[in-house]
C-alpha cells in the first residue's frame, strides 16, 4: 500500500514562492541553483544567469539542510533582498533568548564580587561587571543594588556560554544604556509587540506621544519600562500599550480618541 | 479479515484547537476530538536544576495530570512514550543546560486519549516557538473483533475493540515516532491500522496548518 509521501510543501517548495506565508516546521525551502556553489565563487560561471553577490543569511527559524532550508518554528516567511539576500521566520513567541548586540532590559538578582547576575527573562541569569558602565573605574564603583532596573546590551550570548552584559558601547560612551531611574512601571509584553514597537516610525508610539508626555524603556527580551507625570497617566499608558497585542489600529484609535477626550 | 478503509476516507471525529489561551506558560494550546479534550503548557527553554541538566541539550519533562485523582501507573507510562516523542521532535541541542516542561490537563476523556494528548503537545510546542525537526501527530486505531478498523474510537468502541494500537507520526515523509498497542493482533493487522493511521494523518496536518494560518492571520 503506497502511502502519499506528503504535501508539496514537505517535499520541498521554492523559497521565493512562499515569501509572505505561514511555513510550519519540517516544510524544506528550495533556494535557486547557484546558491548551491561555494561562498567564494572560485567556479568561473559560463552562463547567462544573472548571480547575487553576497551570501544567503539563513536566519532564525530556518536551519540548513542540504540544497535548502528546514523551517524549524512556524511563522510568516520573510526576505530581505540586500546584499546576498536573508530569509527569516517572523513568528510570536514569549519566551526570550539571548541574542548578541540585543538591547535589553534586567533585574539585578545579586552582587556576587565585581560582577552583578542580571535576570534577563532567558534561561540563565546574565553577568554584568561593574567596571561596564560609563566613567567607571576600580575606585569610582556605581551605584546599583538589588532589585534595580539595568538597561544594556549583551556582548556574549551563545548557547553554550553565560550571557554576558555591559552598559557601554564600543567607543566607551554609555549611549542611553545604564541604570534605570526611580519610580515608573515596569510589564512585559510578546516579543512579536516588542519587535512592532521597534520598527521605525511606529503609529503606536505616535500616537501614544500624542496623549501625555512619557519616557519608555523598550527592551528586546519583552520588558516595557514607562514612566509619566502622574501614576495615573502611567497606568493608562501600561494598558494601552498591554492591549495593543489584540486590539487592531481602528480600536487602538477609538480607545485613544476616547481617553484624550476625557 | 480487515476491511480496508474506502480510498482514503478518514473517519475522525470532529476536532478544533485554541492556541495561546494561558498567559503564565510560553505555549499553550487545548485540543479537542469529539469529546475527548486535553489542555497543554509549555515552559520553557527555562533554567534547569542542577541535577536534571544535560550538558549538550535541552532536559525535556512531561507531566500528565488525569481529571479525576492523583497520577498513577498508567499516566507515566503515557509521559514516557509523550516524552520520548517530543525528544525525537525538539531541537533540543539548539538550547543545552535548559529544562523544557510540558504539562497536561486531562480535561474530559471519551476515547482517544493518548493521541489527544500528543496533538496537544505538538500544538503547544508550535505555539511556544521552540525550534522543532519536524510536526507530528497522535492517530488511535481499534480493532474491532471482525478485523474493521477504526479510527479516533470513542471509549464504548474502545472497550468492545480487541486491540488499540495509537501511533505518533511525523509529518515528513510520514514517519512513525512512536506505536504502542493495547491487546493482540496479527503483524498485518497492524501493517493495516499503521497504513490507515498516515492517511489519517494528512488531514490532521492539514487542520495543524489552517490553524496556525488563521492565528497569524489575526496580527
Amino acid at each position: 500500500m503506497a502511502v502519499e509521501r506528503g504535501t508539496a510543501a514537505e517535499r520541498g517548495t521554492p523559497a521565493e514562492t512562499l515569501v509572505g506565508q505561514v511555513v510550519l516546521p519540517g516544510d524544506l525551502l528550495l533556494l535557486p541553483a547557484h546558491y548551491d556553489e561555494d561562498a567564494e565563487g572560485e567556479r568561473l560561471r559560463l552562463s547567462a544567469g544573472a548571480a547575487p553577490l553576497g551570501r544567503l543569511l539563513c536566519g532564525p527559524g530556518l536551519k540548513r539542510s542540504g540544497a535548502g532550508l528546514l523551517v524549524t518554528t512556524c511563522g510568516l516567511l520573510r526576505h530581505r533582498p540586500g546584499g546576498g539576500g536573508a530569509y527569516w521566520v517572523d513568528s510570536q513567541q514569549k519566551r526570550y533568548v539571548p541574542v548578541k548586540g540585543d538591547h535589553v532590559i534586567g533585574i539585578v538578582t545579586a552582587k556576587a564580587g565585581d560582577v552583578f547576575r542580571l535576570d534577563v527573562g532567558g534561561s540563565e541569569p546574565a553577568s554584568l561587571s561593574y567596571l561596564a558602565f560609563e566613567g567607571a573605574t576600580k575606585r569610582n564603583r556605581p551605584n546599583v543594588q538589588v532589585g534595580d532596573l539595568i538597561y544594556g546590551q549583551f556582548v556574549v550570548a551563545n548557547k553554550d556560554m553565560e550571557p554576558e552584559m555591559v552598559c557601554i558601547d564600543s567607543s566607551g560612551k554609555s549611549s542611553g544604556m545604564g541604570i534605570i531611574g526611580q519610580d515608573g512601571f515596569l510589564f512585559k509584553v510578546s516579543l512579536g509587540l516588542i519587535r512592532k514597537l521597534l520598527a521605525p516610525k511606529c503609529e503606536i508610539i505616535q500616537e501614544l506621544s500624542q496623549l501625555y508626555p512619557f519616557e519608555l524603556v523598550i527592551g528586546m527580551n519583552g520588558r516595557i519600562w514607562v514612566k509619566a507625570k502622574t501614576v495615573q497617566q502611567t497606568l493608562i499608558i501600561v494598558n494601552i500599550l498591554e492591549a495593543c497585542e489584540y486590539m487592531t489600529g481602528e480600536q487602538r484609535k477609538q480607545a485613544l480618541a476616547k481617553l484624550s477626550g476625557n | 479479515m480487515a476491511v480496508e478503509l474506502a480510498g482514503g476516507q478518514c473517519r475522525l471525529r470532529h476536532f478544533s484547537c485554541e492556541l495561546g489561551l494561558l498567559s503564565r506558560p510560553d505555549g499553550s494550546a487545548t485540543f479537542l476530538q469529539g469529546d475527548t479534550s486535553v489542555l497543554a503548557g509549555l515552559y520553557g527553554p527555562a533554567e534547569a536544576k542542577v541535577s536534571k541538566e544535560l550538558p549538550d541539550r535541552a532536559a525535556l519533562e512531561v507531566l500528565l495530570r488525569p481529571k479525576v485523582g492523583l497520577p498513577g501507573v498508567l499516566e507515566r507510562s503515557r509521559e514516557q512514550l509523550l516524552r520520548q516523542t517530543c525528544e525525537a521532535v525538539v531541537l533540543g541541542v539548539l538550547h543545552p543546560r535548559t529544562a523544557i516542561s510540558l504539562v497536561l490537563q486531562v480535561l474530559s476523556d471519551a476515547g482517544s486519549l493518548l493521541s489527544c494528548c500528543l496533538n496537544a503537545a505538538c500544538m503547544a510546542l508550535l505555539d511556544a516557538g521552540l525550534p522543532l525537526a519536524t510536526l507530528f501527530c497522535g492517530v488511535t486505531c481499534a480493532l474491532q473483533p471482525d478485523g474493521t478498523i477504526l479510527l479516533d474510537p470513542t471509549a464504548r468502541q474502545e472497550q468492545e475493540a480487541r486491540a488499540i494500537l495509537t501511533f505518533a507520526i511525523a509529518s515528513s515523509e510520514r514517519k512513525v515516532l512512536m506505536a504502542t498497542t493495547k491487546g493482540s493482533c496479527s503483524v498485518e493487522e497492524m501493517q493495516q491500522c499503521l497504513a490507515a493511521a498516515q492517511r489519517a494523518a494528512t488531514t490532521i496536518f492539514q487542520f495543524y496548518r489552517d490553524s496556525v494560518c488563521r492565528r497569524y492571520s489575526k496580527s
